[in-house]
């Protein structure tokens, strides 16, 4: 391996996407003693949590420079939207971040119920709450299951997914799918509420608080994880700033950013709970963020299963929302809408809007552009991955290679979420 | 800070208008960097949250390239809308927000509009040889065509 990047592929392509580029500093250096590596941390891999690829170059297991490569997921999910109708583009949410899927429902539907100017009663305001909440918790589970497992703690992989089962079960009973459940529609929720949904929930809940608490311990108590995830992957908070950086990433740095507060939208505002603050800034100070997200988000549910409003589930806008099924089957006036609903789609006065959430991953924004007509002109997703994963290379240079196994599980990114 | 922006650089903003979640400022192409700067500087911008573009073909100009911007200390966001012709390039703000590299990756690889001064500008969703722009108008949702395989 002197001095020419060689990569393992079966596609001549791939060799010459890493030749290429400029940028990259030359492996050897000028007085020839000492020679860099390449390693590929393919597409495929278990730790890249996605198709990511890393061309890192090495110097023993130092890295010296680190560049991703994303891509690999695009599926054309924004072009997408330009053919579809406005309330068919809401299962299309659903999968750009996989692990989060409500509150990407959630996004986009109040970005499309402002430019129409709907107004969505509080029932349905707080029932989107508790489950963006809950898939706030999913979400946490599933990359403290990942990352633990990453760096080598075997078990606390199944108990988080044991316990995301359970917050499955939940999403299953409301819209009867555990992942892409699209439940958060325009104008309100997908389905009612099903009978029985607050003893199941509040168990459920129960049960969370005891298990994060557990989790917390079970790590926090290992001097290897410890010693794996303390003074590692720090960058300096103006920079991470600069880069874009959002979510547990950034408070795990001190910085209070949550648009949950800064912008509070669906009655946000009428809940009580605080946004975790940490100033270590690395890879424990951000699993410690999360952990009290967890404990955060349960207090948001308790106080949802304690003080849900009564009344209807969704908008009063039968120009937006199909009518109920019965009343479709007997009424003239109701048959006349669902026709002209589901044939031609609802047109949504020309505008544009910039929506502003909290996904777990961090600010999560739709700008979606509307020019009148029943299908999007423009629906652009800001994804926290994408802008959190452009920081890799500057995080990474200096690392050791098993930190940066630690960095990028600590960086939560999903790829459906980077590449759309 | 409207007024004082336009006092310091007139002429760079065409337009002004509010849309439904706050201002959104219309800026002449060549202004882009000036006015990023002096938002960025001055005005106590610290943060892009994103940069994208809009296709509006057939009308001239065809892309619009708009620029988010969000001030932590203000909690204020505004909205850079500036509108390019197919072909005509516009200055990077990467020196400014290193953020911003990968978002004008996207919008040159998904639109084609170039950004000049871009420490990499080379396709970053699609495969390096790809021909073409997927986001524009004239692109056809289902690609040019249905098998990729190499013949």
């Amino acid at each position: 391996m002197e001095g020419k990047t060689h990569v393992e592929s079966l596609d001549a392509r791939h060799e010459l996407q890493v030749a290429d580029v400029s940028g990259m500093p030359a492996p050897a250096a000028p007085d020839g003693t000492t020679r860099r590596m390449t390693l590929n941390m393919g597409p495929q891999h278990p730790s890249t949590h996605g198709v990511l690829r890393v061309v890192v170059e090495l110097d023993g297991e130092t890295i010296q420079s680190a560049r991703p490569e994303i891509g690999y997921l695009h599926t054309g999910i924004e072009k997408q939207f330009e053919v579809k109708k406005y309330q068919q583009g809401v299962p299309l949410t659903d999968r750009v971040d996989y692990l989060a899927n409500l509150n990407n429902n959630l996004c986009y539907s109040l970005a499309v119920e402002r430019l129409l100017q709907l107004e969505i009663p509080p029932k349905a305001q707080w029932m989107r709450v508790m489950l963006c909440e809950l898939s706030r918790i999913a979400s946490h589970l599933i990359w403290l299951g990942t990352h633990a497992l990453d760096i080598g703690a075997m078990s606390v992989y199944f108990y988080c997914f044991r316990e995301r089962e359970e917050i499955l079960k939940i999403f299953e009973m409301f819209s009867g799918q555990r992942m892409m459940t699209s439940y958060i529609r325009i104008g309100g929720l997908a389905l009612e509420p099903p009978r029985g949904w607050h003893k199941v929930v509040s168990k459920v809940v129960e049960r969370l608080a005891q298990g994060i608490d557990e989790y917390h311990n079970l790590l926090t108590s290992n001097p290897i994880w410890v010693n794996r995830t303390k003074g590692v992957g720090s960058l300096p908070v103006d920079l991470m700033l600069e880069l874009g950086i959002t979510g547990p990433m950034i408070r795990a740095a001190g910085v209070k950013m949550d648009s949950r507060k800064d912008c509070p939208h669906t009655s946000y505002e009428k809940f009580d709970f605080e946004i975790p603050i940490r100033t270590a800034n690395d890879v424990f100070a951000r699993f410690e963020v999360r952990m009290e997200e967890m404990r955060q988000s349960v207090r948001i549910v308790r106080q949802a299963l304690d003080g849900m409003p009564s009344g209807p589930w969704q908008a009063d806008a039968p120009h937006v929302l199909l009518p109920d099924r019965e009343r479709m089957k007997t009424q003239m006036e109701s048959l006349i809408y669902h026709f002209k609903i589901v044939t031609e789609g609802f047109r949504v006065p020309e505008g544009s809007v910039y929506q502003v959430v909290e996904s777990p991953r961090g600010e999560l924004a739709y700008y979606v552009v509307s020019d009148g007509t029943a299908q999007p002109y423009r629906v652009f997703m800001r994804t926290p991955s994408f802008g959190n994963l452009q920081s890799l290379g500057t995080m990474l240079e200096g690392v050791l290679i098993a930190d940066s196994i630690a960095v990028m599980g600590s960086m939560d990114f999903v790829l459906g979420d980077v590449d759309r | 800070m409207v007024v004082a922006l336009d006092e310091q650089l007139p002429s760079a903003i065409v337009d002004a208008s509010i849309a439904v979640d706050g201002l959104i400022l219309h800026i002449a192409p060549k202004y882009v960097e000036p006015v990023c700067r002096y938002l960025k500087q001055q005005a106590g911008f610290e943060r892009i949250s994103a940069i994208t573009g809009v296709d509006w073909w057939p009308r001239e100009p065809r892309f619009e390239v708009v620029y988010f911007l969000h001030s932590l200390r203000l909690n204020t966001r505004v909205r850079l809308s500036v509108r390019v012709r197919e072909g005509d390039p516009l200055e990077s703000i990467c020196h400014l927000w290193r953020g911003a590299n990968w978002y004008e990756r996207e919008v040159f690889d998904l639109f084609g509009v170039e950004f000049r001064n871009h420490p990499n500008l080379e396709r970053i969703l699609m495969p390096s040889d790809w021909e073409g722009h997927p986001l524009r108008k004239d692109y056809p949702i289902h690609g040019h065509k249905y098998s990729y395989q190499e013949e």
